[in-house]
Formats: structure tokens, C-alpha cells, sequence
């Protein structure tokens, strides 16, 4: 058993493949059309054998007072990992994303979060080296 | 809102890490402060209780908070300390003075 696919529930589909795409720079894998939705999938440059992201159409009712709440107490559901949290976040900015929190030095992480316009809060995080 | 005074909102460890973190930094939502606090002040109380901590700092008129995009965010209000500082003023009696300069952090202390 392996842990293929992970998804993300997004307003729109068609603006979160731009953002996870154009501005996060995420590889586009699947594109399937599935009647009023589609089946997204996205996996990472760095890494696109491996975990495939699904922007999932955030369409049930349960979804958006769960989304409403974790956005409200700042809380990202979702994290990637980074090489350089600063460079990134510098990166992003500068491509107008907007930050909930800049870089935070957390001890053994790095950590920042942001928002990616499709209703999530996303962190990013680097593992410090170990001294 | 239940007015909360100034002396109870600080007499709490928990409570003064959550001012020195606003103080690092405004602007916070509840889930970045409670990753400072557990891990730069080792404190793993639950979300509940912090979001409790800030609602009495708030009572007290210690933090004031905003929504910002779709998140609220709380920031440290440090002007109702200044009522400590004005009913014990700093002695300006040189003598005393000279004693207070020798000692660490005369401000620190009288916020504390």
C-alpha cells in the first residue's frame, strides 16, 4: 500500500490549477472531465513519480464551514516541504501571494503560510540541519 | 465584553509568553501561536485554552484583534500597562536611581 494521491478542496478548479500550476510551479498529471468537475491531479517538479495532489471541487456541504473555521483560527491544513523557506517566500510575494504568517523560525523547522486564493491556508516548511 | 483588569490578565506565565510573542511579532492568528508557544516556550496547552488566554488578554485590552483576508489576527496593545507605570511612577530620587540603574531591566521589571 502507498500513499499515492492526497487531495486539497478548492473553490474553483479551473483557478487552482492556475495557482498550483503557474504560480507554485506545480507539473500538471491528470486532467480528466468528469461531467460539472474534473479529476486534477498535481505532482511536484521535483519529485513527479511522486505524491499526486488532487484539487478536489469543494462542493459538499460539510466542507465549507470546516474550511471557514480552520482559515479563521489561521490554521493550514495542508503543508509542503522547501528547501529555503526564505527564498520561496520571497519567490511567492513577488508573484503577489499573500502570507498569514513570513518565515518563522521554530527551532528544528522553518515554517511560513500563506494563502492560496482558493480557500486554504498552505505552510510551507524547511527542516533545519541538525547540529 | 466582561472587562478583565490588567494585574489578572498578566499574573499567568502562559499568558505573558503569549504577549512576548505578539511583541516578536503582530499580527498572529491562533494556530502560529500556539506552534511558538509549544516550541519556543514548551507550552502544549490546546488550542481551546489558548484561544481562552487570548480572550481574557483581550478583556483586558492587552490585544486587540482584526480579520485579515479570512483570518483573525491579534495584536499586542501595550497602553493599558501604562497605568502600572503611573500609579508606582520610577523613583527620579538620584540615590534610589543609582540603585535601579545597577539592576537588570528596570522597565522589564515594573511590566512583569
Amino acid at each position: 500500500m502507498r500513499i499515492n494521491w492526497t487531495s486539497i478542496c478548492v473553490d474553483d478548479q479551473e483557478k487552482a490549477l492556475r495557482f498550483y500550476t503557474e504560480t507554485l510551479g506545480f507539473r500538471l498529471k491528470h486532467n480528466i472531465p468528469l461531467g460539472e468537475h474534473a479529476w486534477i491531479t498535481v505532482v511536484s517538479e521535483e519529485d513527479p513519480e511522486g505524491t499526486e495532489l488532487v484539487l478536489e471541487p469543494a462542493g459538499h456541504p460539510a466542507v465549507v464551514p470546516f474550511r471557514k473555521a480552520l482559515v479563521k483560527d489561521g490554521i493550514p491544513y495542508t503543508a509542503f516541504a522547501v528547501d529555503d523557506v526564505g527564498a520561496e517566500h520571497e519567490r511567492l510575494v513577488a508573484e503577489g501571494v499573500r502570507f498569514v504568517q513570513p518565515p518563522t523560525d521554530l527551532g528544528t523547522v522553518i515554517t511560513a503560510v500563506f494563502d492560496d486564493t482558493c480557500g486554504n491556508l498552505i505552510q510551507i516548511v524547511e527542516e533545519k540541519a541538525q547540529t | 465584553m466582561i472587562h478583565v483588569d490588567i494585574y489578572r490578565a498578566i499574573a499567568d506565565r502562559t499568558r505573558r509568553a503569549i504577549l512576548d510573542e505578539l511583541v516578536d511579532r503582530s499580527g498572529q492568528s491562533l494556530f502560529e501561536l500556539c506552534a511558538r508557544l509549544i516550541m519556543k516556550h514548551g507550552i502544549s496547552s490546546s488550542r481551546q485554552a489558548i484561544s481562552q488566554h487570548l480572550d481574557v488578554l483581550e478583556a483586558a485590552g492587552l490585544i486587540r484583534t482584526r480579520r485579515e483576508g479570512r483570518s483573525k489576527l491579534h495584536w499586542f496593545e501595550g497602553a493599558p500597562l501604562e497605568a502600572i507605570g503611573k500609579r508606582w511612577p520610577i523613583s527620579t530620587d538620584e540615590d534610589i536611581s543609582q540603585d535601579v540603574d545597577t539592576s537588570h531591566s528596570t522597565d522589564e521589571d515594573i511590566k512583569e
